[in-house]
């Protein structure tokens, strides 16, 4: 499956799911709607897509906006060696998406780092919480809206 | 100078000599600079030369720590601890840009140097510090050994 024929399959396949298509340095790049996201990706992790790995899952923050935050999921396939980008836009007010734990399960950690780093709440992710920042820690710090250089420390701090 | 001072300053300038002579220290490794620390530990500059050679995995047995790399404010507590658990007499030193300052880094993780949580007798810039600075830096704590009031146990405290 070549590159047009994929995209001309995932089109008629899941042509409501797909925004818009675009091309990153030869890899094909998807824009989805974040509704849509667990159906479409349960598809393109079953035959005949077979994307088997999730790569990497993260986030995005363009500050303003309806669509302020954008997930990014990168896909490999080891069947077709080809990679697969797919981005969803998140609402500002109320950023939640669904959890991918049941499809690949190193969704996991990469769910709560990105909610841990942008507040992003993850439907149906079994234990998210914080991964990376302490017990305590107030705010996601990877936010554009996170002031600059605001620390958080635990200890007393000596001048 | 009564004969008891005289005897005092001997017994402080042989203790300074002993103790900057036979540093144990403890490497708190974070970042980078641990592999700086790594050369200036092993053979090609070899610390040891200059007394620091005993390295201990235990704040306990250790008189010297060496805080190599960024600590984080997640990080803080942990070398809070290992410093309280090291015994008297003790010193530390500052390795690298991040330890001394934050570094490059100013952000929401990043302690901006670590005499914001514990006390630093010596700071070594550079990011990192060739193996040449750290043994400039050992050298310059060594003179500060010497020099320094010595705390002995059966010393008169005031």
């Amino acid at each position: 499956m070549g590159p047009e024929t994929l995209i001309e399959e995932i089109r008629t396949r899941l042509g409501d799911a797909v925004e818009g298509v675009s091309d990153s340095f030869g890899d094909q790049v998807l824009i989805v709607r974040p509704v849509s996201l667990r159906g479409l990706m349960a598809s393109l992790r079953g035959a005949p897509f077979d994307y088997a790995v999730l790569l990497d899952l993260t986030c995005v923050d363009f500050t303003a906006g309806e669509g302020r935050f954008e997930i990014v999921y990168h896909l490999y396939s080891l069947s077709r060696d080809v990679r697969l980008r797919i981005k969803a836009s998140v609402r500002a007010e109320n950023p939640v998406v669904d959890s991918l734990v049941g499809l690949w399960k190193n969704a996991d950690w990469l769910e709560r780092e990105v909610f841990d780093m942008f507040g992003i709440a993850f439907l149906g992710h079994p234990d998210l919480r914080r991964i990376l920042m302490y017990d305590g820690f107030e705010g996601h710090p990877l936010r554009k809206s996170y002031p600059w250089r605001k620390e958080q420390p635990r200890l007393p701090l000596k001048d | 100078m009564s004969g008891f001072d005289f005897l005092t300053t001997r017994l402080e300038t042989a203790l300074g000599w002993g103790r900057k002579f036979s540093l144990f220290h403890y490497p708190f490794i974070t970042a980078c600079c641990g592999m700086e620390y790594m050369s200036a530990a092993c053979a090609h500059f070899d610390i040891d030369r200059f007394g620091a050679g005993l390295t201990r995995f235990s704040p306990r047995q250790a008189d010297l720590l060496l805080v190599v790399g960024t600590v984080s404010h997640k990080l803080a507590p942990v070398l809070k601890t290992v410093y309280d658990q090291m015994l008297e007499p003790k010193w530390v030193i500052a390795f690298g840009a991040c330890a001394v300052s934050g570094g490059i880094y100013q952000n929401y993780a990043a302690v901006q140097g670590i005499d914001k949580i514990i006390p630093v007798d010596i700071y070594i810039p550079g990011c990192p510090p060739r193996p040449e600075m750290v043994l400039d830096g050992l050298m310059k704590l060594q003179d500060k050994i010497q020099h320094q009031k010595q705390d002995w146990r059966w010393a008169r405290k005031p």
